[in-house]
């Protein structure tokens, strides 16, 4: 085994880990920081498939912004501390089959899909090629544009509804 | 691969100890202006006109016992001062303190090294610098840790959205997001902050906010929140939060000095490379000295007043500021 | 693996060790001597008067959701201001769009009050 190899195996399964540890933790803001921590291994392994770009796109908005967004969320909910219910609903098995079924499909399009390799070596500085294509008319720059159309429905959406209404004070 | 990592280790020890330097004498110095401005003396009574305080306040601290209030998470709450130091430290690795030199037959970068891409990672390690406060707070069982810890996460994501848009400038002017290629860009042009002033003022705003000091120290507010997220510290934890705070200064000094004013360049520096320390010490020295005499100078915000500057003031100007540069690339070229 | 990220993982791991020895010492010369009075919640000298963990204003929560928007739009502006230089003016004029749309996002939010912290 090569050393990428071995700290693939290290990341992926400390991942994993965490991951499982989310949702079996009764302490909802122990659940968000294993979520964090299960992210942060995401954001290791894009590392190790030099993709430092990604990685710290991974930081910055998962970790930093929608996993804050998690633990605010909890925050504003009532006793975090002292929930003892149950922690399986009796739909349990619905949603495992859910979950094996998309595992399933997910994986089979994974596996049958031909991928493009690169050959290994220097993929240049792919920031800059990121830049490019995101605004050049032959490639992305219409899901570009649209991207802020909908950064901007989901802003309007959301203080919609999360907002209170004046006349509720 | 071994002479990588024996590299690795070197610098890593040599930044940390350089850190932890800073931070002692950064408190003395602090305390030393502090007193000059409001003129009295400051400490004088350890050693030579008090240089020894920072060693004798470190001994002091480590043996202080310890209290872990009832009620509070035991994990998070030893947790919580070390999440705080991590992106501390870790946040300067891309700094670069000179440009590369010879040793050992081998070129060597001054500095831990360079991503490219270098501020993207300041503002990840920027914003997972929010876990530990936030924790902090939670994990105390106390109501003014809670709130000042609130208050200071939502400081910072506040205040992080015009940080993030104040480096744009930077980066449309040199073209890469590698600090050592944006310190380069200014050798052939100049230092950026003749290009980018209002980049700059908001970068040095911003980063104060983020770093919840005067006159953004709403969360350690005492008149209401007693010592706002580390109220139930005591001992050693609580001076990791004091040494987080100091040494997060230095890494936004450092930062500021790299992004708009020249970072290590100065006169000879092409000659000779050792010297690029001395100009960029300099240099954040006086970010350093600025940020003391701020916090000597200013009362503080009022939390309400200090949320609507952020978000109604900065954030537009930020956002003015990446237009007002993109049209003038356009026109001057 | 690019050589710079083990610089990285090491000062990760350095940083780690250097903030946790500290505690470690602490715990090892500091005298413990616990007890009920001490390890109760300070309050300036009052009793704590219920719950700590009590909820919190919505504000927090719609000044997050407003944040993460705007995190993404400077994610998509950063590669965006890295290739700035080497774009054809029509470039340039598709990113000063996606900026205004969302500053009238900005604007949206100024208005309906999301911004006030009341």
């Amino acid at each position: 085994m090569t050393a990428s190899q071995i700290f693939f195996l290290l990341f992926a399964s400390a991942t994993l880990v965490a991951a499982y540890l989310v949702v079996t933790v009764r302490n909802l803001i122990h659940a968000a920081l294993w979520l964090v921590a299960s992210l942060l291994g995401i954001a290791s392994i894009f590392v190790l498939l030099d993709a430092s770009f990604m990685a710290t796109v991974e930081i910055v908005l998962y970790i930093g912004a929608i996993a804050i967004l998690i633990v605010f969320a909890v925050m504003l909910t009532r006793r975090v501390m002292e929930d003892v219910g149950p922690q399986r609903t009796n739909t349990w098995w619905f949603g495992a089959i859910l979950a094996i079924l998309f595992f399933a499909s997910a994986s089979t399009l994974i596996w049958l899909t031909q991928w493009p390799t690169l050959p290994e070596g220097d993929v240049g500085n792919t920031v800059l090629i990121l830049g490019k294509s995101l605004v050049d008319p032959s490639k992305y720059v219409v899901p570009f544009e649209i991207a802020s159309v909908l950064l901007i429905v989901a802003l309007i959406g959301s203080i919609a509804v999360a907002l209170p209404s004046k006349q509720s004070e | 691969m071994i002479g990588i990592v024996i590299e690795a280790l070197i610098k890593s020890a040599l930044i940390a100890f350089v850190l932890l330097t800073a931070f002692a004498y950064l408190t003395f110095a602090e305390r030393k202006i502090a007193a000059l401005m409001q003129v009295r003396k400051g400490p004088n009574r350890v050693g030579p006109w008090g240089l020894l305080q920072p060693a004798a306040d470190g001994i002091k601290l480590i043996f202080k016992e310890e209290v872990m209030p009832a009620g509070a998470d035991k994990v998070l709450f030893f947790l919580a001062p070390i999440l705080t130091m991590i992106p501390a430290i870790v946040i300067v690795a891309v700094i670069p303190l000179g440009p590369d030199v010879e040793l050992f037959g081998r070129t060597i970068r001054l500095g831990i090294t360079d991503l490219n891409v270098g501020l993207l990672y300041i503002l990840a390690i920027a914003s997972v610098a929010v876990y530990g406060i936030v924790l902090a707070g939670w994990s105390s069982a106390n109501k003014y840790a809670l709130l000042g810890g609130l208050r200071a996460s939502a400081q910072m994501i506040s205040y992080e959205i015009a940080l993030g848009l104040s480096i744009i400038g930077p980066i449309m002017l040199a073209g890469t997001l590698s600090l050592q290629g944006i310190v380069q860009a200014q050798q052939s042009s100049t230092w950026y902050v003749l290009w980018q002033p209002l980049g700059a003022m908001i970068f040095l705003i911003a980063g104060l906010a983020e770093l919840n000091r005067a006159p953004f120290d709403m969360p350690e507010a005492e008149q209401e929140l007693t010592a706002g997220y580390f109220t139930e510290y005591s001992g050693m934890k609580f001076s990791l939060f004091f040494m987080g705070e100091y040494i997060k200064m230095v890494a936004v000094s450092a930062i500021a000095t790299t992004l708009f004013f020249g970072g290590y360049l100065g006169p000879f520096v092409d000659k000779l490379p050792w010297l690029g320390i001395l100009y960029f010490a300099i240099k954040t020295v006086g970010f350093l000295f600025l940020m003391i005499w701020i916090r000597l100078t200013l009362p503080r915000l009022r939390y309400d007043q200090l949320m609507a500057f952020g978000w109604k003031v900065l954030l537009p100007l930020a956002l003015f500021n990446v237009v007002i540069t993109a049209v003038v690339i356009v026109f001057v070229g | 693996m690019a050589h710079e990220w083990i610089f990285i993982g090491i000062i990760l791991l350095f940083g780690t060790i250097f903030a946790a020895v500290p505690l470690v010492v602490n715990t090892i010369v500091a005298p413990k001597k616990p007890n009920v009075l001490k390890n109760e919640t300070y309050e300036c000298g009052m009793e704590t008067v219920g719950d700590t963990w009590i909820q919190f204003k919505v504000q927090y929560y719609i000044f997050s959701l407003v944040f993460v928007i705007f995190d993404v739009e400077i994610v998509f502006l950063f590669p965006w201001a890295v290739a700035y230089k080497q774009l054809p003016f029509f470039a340039v004029v598709e990113g000063v769009i996606f900026i205004v749309i969302l500053a009238g996002g900005l604007l949206y939010a100024w208005r309906k009050g999301a911004l006030d912290w009341v």
